[in-house]
């Protein structure tokens, strides 16, 4: 019996990083396209043909205006990446445990680009180099909330630019209060750094 | 026209951004542009999704239920409803939004929508166990989650105080 395959454990090579491989379609989207499908159709059925098609022509419009927003996205990510290394950004919160740092964390949190794969890392990398949880949370809640890169870009040819500035405004203390909530729980039920 | 404003804006500091690169080298900025373009084509298929989504599932929503829940006039029950489905919702760049654009254009309150687009940004369950416990330590991710707990509730208190735009 004549195996093509190579042998299991070859030396050289090591395994790579799959994790940070990024498919075009992954499982969120394949749950979305499921659900997506599911409502055409019932569309298509319970409205016909001539409902479907103009709602068909009225997404190309917002796809058509989404466009140029998500291109320049996407090449303002790739530029503060090369303009902002990781490391600059965890010197700079990294610094500083008091609420100097929730601010510090909060304002980059609104500038820095890029999806969950850039923002986790620096985020662990604060707590790894020893700067307090209060300031990663505040990173991260900050980022997902008033992030400027999402809001333009995804957010607002969605849901519309009243609608979102709105949202801004009511989300815009959130980020600290959650940094300081992070503070008030590590007080209380003893769940600070543990120091080496 | 805002949305004009809005995206000669954001070409504007992609401009910006692009000189600051290549005043450091140019093949850097042809590199970096080359990522940032296959980003882009990598979206693509989420976006025609996405958007696709976006109409056909506010067509195919049932008004009466939606209005009935999730309207204005639902209350707290509605955000509680709303923050329960957000953090249920798989992340991806735009999924929450869509169904909130969605819901918004059946009918659902404002302040509800907000409560669902918050607690899906925060939680997003799929995503934060297969992207961030992976990465983060997990007791940093645990502070995080229970931390953001009040946050998509206070979000809808203060979007209601702010009152509509």
């Amino acid at each position: 019996m004549q195996s093509s395959e190579p042998p299991a454990s070859t030396p050289s090579a090591p395994p790579p990083p799959a994790r940070r491989k990024r498919r075009a379609i992954d499982w969120p989207t394949a749950v979305l396209i499921a659900i997506v499908g599911s409502c055409a159709a019932y569309v298509y059925w319970r409205d016909g043909l001539d409902k479907f098609i103009a709602v068909v022509w009225d997404d190309t419009d917002l796809f058509l205006s989404m466009l140029p927003k998500v291109l320049a996205g996407c090449l303002t990510a790739a530029f503060l990446t090369v303009l902002l290394p990781r490391e600059m950004i965890s010197r700079w919160v990294g610094a500083d445990a008091g609420f100097k740092g929730i601010l510090i964390s909060f304002c980059a949190g609104i500038i820095l680009p890029g999806g969950p794969f850039t923002i986790f890392p620096i985020a662990g990398a604060f707590v790894g180099m020893g700067a307090d949880i209060a300031a990663a949370v505040t990173l991260i809640t900050s980022w997902t909330l008033v992030g400027l890169n999402r809001v333009v870009t995804w957010e607002m040819p969605f849901l519309g630019f009243d609608f979102v500035s709105w949202r801004y405004i009511a989300a815009l203390p959130l980020p600290i209060i959650a940094g300081l909530l992070v503070r008030v729980i590590e007080k209380h039920f003893k769940l600070g750094m543990t120091r080496p | 026209m805002i949305d004009l404003i809005v995206t000669f804006a954001l070409w504007l500091i992609v401009i910006a951004l692009g000189v600051l690169v290549w005043r450091r080298s140019l093949p850097l900025l042809r590199e970096s542009s080359k990522s940032g373009g296959t980003e882009f084509i990598q979206l693509l298929p989420r976006i025609c999704v996405g958007v696709l989504g976006s109409g056909f599932i506010a067509a195919a929503l049932p008004q009466d239920f939606v209005v009935r829940w999730l309207g204005s006039s639902s209350g707290i029950i509605g955000i509680a409803i709303a923050v329960a489905a957000g953090a249920a919702t798989p992340g991806g760049p735009m999924v929450g939004f869509a169904i909130g654009a969605a819901a918004l254009k059946g009918g659902a309150g404002a302040p509800q929508v907000i409560a669902y687009s918050t607690a899906w940004a925060l939680y997003a369950f799929p995503r934060l166990l297969s992207y961030e416990l992976p990465i983060m330590p997990a007791r940093v991710v645990w502070l995080r989650v229970l931390s953001s707990l009040p946050l998509p509730f206070i979000a809808a208190a203060v979007a209601m105080l702010l009152g509509k735009p």
